[in-house]
């Protein structure tokens, strides 16, 4: 028996479903396909500063645990906390979504922007700490010992990293920005949320940066 | 797309193990397990936390296959530049070279 074909009237399709989709879960599944796709690209960017982190540090270990010392673990530490907290509202901003529930989604986004600024604020602290105590790489670097130059390489490693992670933030409070706005407009029902999840997938990434970024900068040679 | 929804309890136990394992990576940082110990220890638990995040909150579990081929080339190719990258500079050692 042939398979019968049948297209959807116009009446049927859903005012989210763009034409050149079949349905709703086709048009998704694209949406989540080249949302990885730009995540792979963000890997691959993030990569290479890993690498190079990996390269100097394996031939200036001793200068780089120094270095690491002058971080503030504590801060840090309730910044890790913070950004996985932030996770968490975000992926249940994606569930009340799919439940259909629009005060608790707009609830959970704002709780999702408060929380990444409240890092950006706490990373603006330590900033600020770093300048203050010269260990800014640049003509203001100022460190006594015999690895000052190898400490200031680990400093500028750790202003790019944490400096790149935290206009990845800036951007993604951003798109938050934009999610409020149209969820509050009701934009978004159980049928239609991918651009919530499409932004989760990126705030979920951003958090995985920080959950390696953690580690390899505040937690060397600690022993 | 209405979808697979999880419940909310899961998305509860990952965060807590999430913040166990922040706990304990701070923990195991003012231990010294000598070597490259530490670093390894700390990568692992890192790559778990990693794995969590990927599989619970960005739905990887729940996703199609041709996700899960995207997601695991893109950890390849950074397995590659890392790998190839620091089989040259760790083992520049191994072999005395006098010169160029």
């Amino acid at each position: 028996m042939p398979m019968v074909l049948r297209r959807c009237t116009l009446s049927e399709r859903h005012a989210a479903l763009a034409p050149h989709f079949d349905d709703i879960a086709q048009q998704s599944e694209a949406s989540h396909l080249g949302m990885w796709v730009f995540l792979l690209t963000e890997i691959m960017f993030f990569g290479g500063m890993f690498t190079g982190y990996a390269v100097y540090r394996s031939v200036y270990a001793v200068a780089f645990a120094e270095g690491s010392h002058h971080l503030d673990l504590v801060l840090g530490s309730i910044n890790t906390v913070v950004l996985i907290s932030s996770s968490l509202t975000m992926v249940l901003a994606v569930h009340a979504a799919q439940v259909g529930q629009r005060q608790l989604l707009v609830g959970f986004l704002l709780l999702t922007m408060l929380l990444g600024l409240v890092f950006l604020g706490l990373k603006t602290v330590e900033y600020t700490h770093k300048f203050a105590d010269h260990l800014v790489p640049g003509s203001g670097f100022l460190y006594a010992g015999p690895h000052a130059r190898q400490v200031q390489l680990f400093f500028s490693f750790y202003f790019g990293m944490t400096g790149m992670h935290a206009l990845h933030m800036i951007i993604g409070i951003g798109l938050l920005t934009v999610l409020v706005w149209l969820a509050w407009r009701n934009r978004f029902s159980p049928m239609y949320y991918t651009p919530i999840e499409i932004v989760g997938l990126y705030w979920h990434f951003v958090d995985i940066v920080w959950i390696f970024l953690f580690p390899l900068l505040y937690l060397i040679g600690r022993h | 797309m209405a979808q697979h929804i999880v419940s909310r309890q899961i998305y509860y136990r990952v965060f807590v193990t999430l913040l166990a394992l922040t706990l304990l990576t701070i923990g195991i940082a003012f231990i010294g397990l000598g070597g490259y110990l530490n670093t390894i220890v700390a990568m692992t638990i890192a790559v778990g936390k990693a794995l969590l995040v990927m599989l619970f909150f960005m739905h990887v579990r729940d996703s199609s296959r041709l996700t899960w081929v995207f997601v695991g080339v893109g950890f390849f190719w950074l397995a590659l530049l890392l790998s190839l990258t620091m089989s040259d500079y760790l083992t520049r050692s191994w072999v005395a070279v006098t010169a160029w």
